[in-house]
């Protein structure tokens, strides 16, 4: 069974109006549970709205998104994802753990359930002892780790990822891309990961998703079947092919 | 590079990153302290200077007049500065122990007395304006068309001179607003002046902070298909807090002021309205009792003030609501 079922979709921002923008078009995409999916492509070629289509929280022109082969819709009511923006997006007014329950107080948890269960999503990101600091105390990237416990805490089969890292400096982010590895690999949750960084496309996922502007399509989909990441990768010759690889897509989308 | 030593300790760059932001942390707590002594030690170096500032000009202006020399500019532009016009500060505070004729109390405990009743009429009138402002910041913010309709006329109403419509409310409410189980009486309409007041600043900074959030913090409630009152609960209430703390802080001032002109248009009898508008009229004969019962209404101002900061602080705490991170 495919995790996401995009088939034929179109989105059109303000139809029929002077703003009428063309997001999306023809785009297809099967994604198998398990994986992990980037989207890449130059600003303003629709990630985000392929992200959002896929999380229900935009709905289609044309076409149609099935998610753990039901509605996109029906699975966001039966709660199947997780989400992570480029800002964590925490509530200030909330201490960390607290931020990592919000989604289980929404699904009714019991309070001892939700407290344990927040232990464990900390200790998964590593923050542990920071449960009771207000997120306003912590870092950028430490932010971004409690933005993706509040996402996994109730175990969602997809986790959607516009930008997560996006804002952070090039040391907390290579530092990041191994912390979401290793939960992606513990979890075994699908991922859609949309960035801007070949790089980190090609080190994280599965398959690599090209796409080009005006209107948004998918160009290119490139496997990125390099084995388990390791402190070497990144210095691999196998590793740059894939870049370049991907590099040469996006400049034929570009040109 | 003095933080090689801790970068090379801490095994994980967040985590160090942390440690400084915890030491800013400390810091910032010792410097609200500091603040605090700042603030209070400013206020009081601002009270020397005001009576100060009072009392020399009225010695200036006397010396001139026991000279005999006619200044033109005291008396026309500036204010005389005889004791009728400018009572010695010693007078305005005497007052205060003074017990007037035919009372056993002093006029302190008199005015607070009148202090409390006006504050009665604005608290009511405070809470329901709250209440008001809130539903009107809450339906604004759910629709789009009513902002444009009806946010005009939430701005027209404050134009009118609260002076032009306290007498029509007193008025309403001896003779319509008999539909309540209990019997209208004046200072409900008082409190009425104070509501018209204080339900403005709450529509406008409640839908301001109801619509602080981003749009990423709506999405995310969206994809855990949190329903609308989960929403307004979890997310926008508590974001829109340290907005609408802004607001009472005005509307707690502009209720007294509300309820001191209502009662003097509307002649209620027992509180700091009604008694400024006495010891006007008995100007002549006491003219430090005006100016003791007009601070004691400014000193109810500062204490509502000061309760709502110190209930924001209570509710919002050190982190705030506000945008979220
Ligand atoms: N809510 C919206 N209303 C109108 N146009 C939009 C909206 N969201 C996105 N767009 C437009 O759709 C196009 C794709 O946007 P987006 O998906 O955000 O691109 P990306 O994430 O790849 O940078 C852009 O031209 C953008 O201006
Ligand atoms: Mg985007």
């Amino acid at each position: 069974m495919n995790a996401i079922d995009v088939r034929g979709v179109a989105k059109v921002f303000n139809p029929g109006r002077s703003n009428q923008v063309e997001a999306l078009s023809g785009i297809d995409l099967s994604v198998e549970s398990g994986e992990f999916i980037t989207l890449i492509g130059p600003s303003g070629c629709g990630k985000s709205t392929l992200l959002r289509l896929i999380a229900s929280l935009l709905s289609p022109s044309a076409g149609s998104v099935q998610v753990n082969a039901k509605p996109a819709e029906q699975a966001r009511l039966d709660r199947d994802y997780g989400m992570a923006f480029q800002t964590a997006g925490l509530f200030d007014w909330r201490t960390v753990a607290k931020n990592i329950e919000l989604p289980l107080e929404l699904m009714g948890w019991s309070k001892g359930d939700r407290r344990r269960r927040s232990a464990e999503m900390l200790d998964l990101v590593k923050l542990g002892e920071f449960a009771k600091h207000h997120p306003s105390e912590l870092s950028g990237g430490m932010q971004q780790r409690v933005a993706i416990a509040r996402a996994l805490a109730f175990s969602p089969s997809l986790l959607l990822m516009d930008e997560p890292f996006g804002a952070l400096d090039e040391m907390t982010r290579e530092h990041m891309q191994d912390e979401l590895l290793r939960i992606w690999g513990e979890t075994g949750t699908t991922v859609v990961f949309v960035t801007h960084s070949i790089p980190e496309a090609v080190y994280l996922s599965t398959r690599v998703v090209v796409m080009s502007p005006r209107p948004g399509r998918i160009a290119a989909i490139i496997n990125a079947d390099l084995g388990d990441r390791t402190a070497a990768t990144r210095d691999d010759t196998a590793f740059f092919k894939k870049v370049t690889e991907v590099r040469v897509a996006l400049r034929d989308v570009e040109g | 590079m003095p933080n090689t030593d801790a970068m090379a300790e801490a095994h994980d760059p967040l985590v160090f990153e942390h440690r400084l932001k915890q030491q800013a942390a400390l810091e910032q707590r010792r410097d609200a302290v500091m603040r605090i002594v700042r603030q209070t030690v400013t206020f009081t170096v601002f009270l020397a200077l005001l009576v100060g500032l009072y009392t020399g000009y009225k010695a200036f202006g006397q010396s001139i007049d026991d000279a005999q020399h006619d200044w033109a500019v005291i008396g026309s532009v500036l204010p005389r500065t005889d004791d009728l016009n400018m009572p010695p500060v010693s007078e305005i505070f005497g007052q205060f122990g003074e017990t007037p004729g035919g009372q056993d109390q002093i006029y302190a405990r008199i005015l607070f007395g009148e202090a409390l009743f006006t504050l009665r009429e604005a608290f009511a009138g405070f809470l329901v304006g709250l209440v008001i402002g809130m539903v009107i910041a809450l339906a604004l913010a759910q629709w789009r068309r009513l902002e444009q309709g009806l946010l005009p006329y939430v701005v027209a109403s404050q134009t009118v001179p609260l002076i032009a419509i306290a007498p029509i409310i007193v008025i309403w409410g001896r003779k319509n607003f008999d539909v309540f189980p209990w019997e209208w009486q004046d200072w409900m309409s008082v409190s009425v002046i104070a509501t018209y007041l204080t339900f403005f600043p709450v529509a406008v900074n409640g839908l301001r902070g109801l619509q602080s959030p981003r749009p990423e913090n709506q999405e995310l409630m969206a994809s855990y298909a949190a329903t609308w009152w989960q929403a307004l609960w979890r997310l926008r209430l508590p974001a829109s807090l340290p907005y609408l703390f802004a607001a009472l802080k005005i509307a707690a001032t502009a209720s007294i002021v509300g309820a001191i002109v209502g009662e003097i248009s509307a002649g209620v009898e027992g509180g700091l309205g009604r008694r400024i508008l006495r010891e006007a009229f008995n100007y002549t004969t006491g003219p430090d009792r005006l100016f003791a019962s007009v601070l004691g209404a400014a000193v109810l101002g500062i204490f509502v003030f000061l309760v709502v900061t110190g209930v924001e602080r209570l509710v919002v705490g050190r982190h705030g609501g506000g945008a979220a991170t």
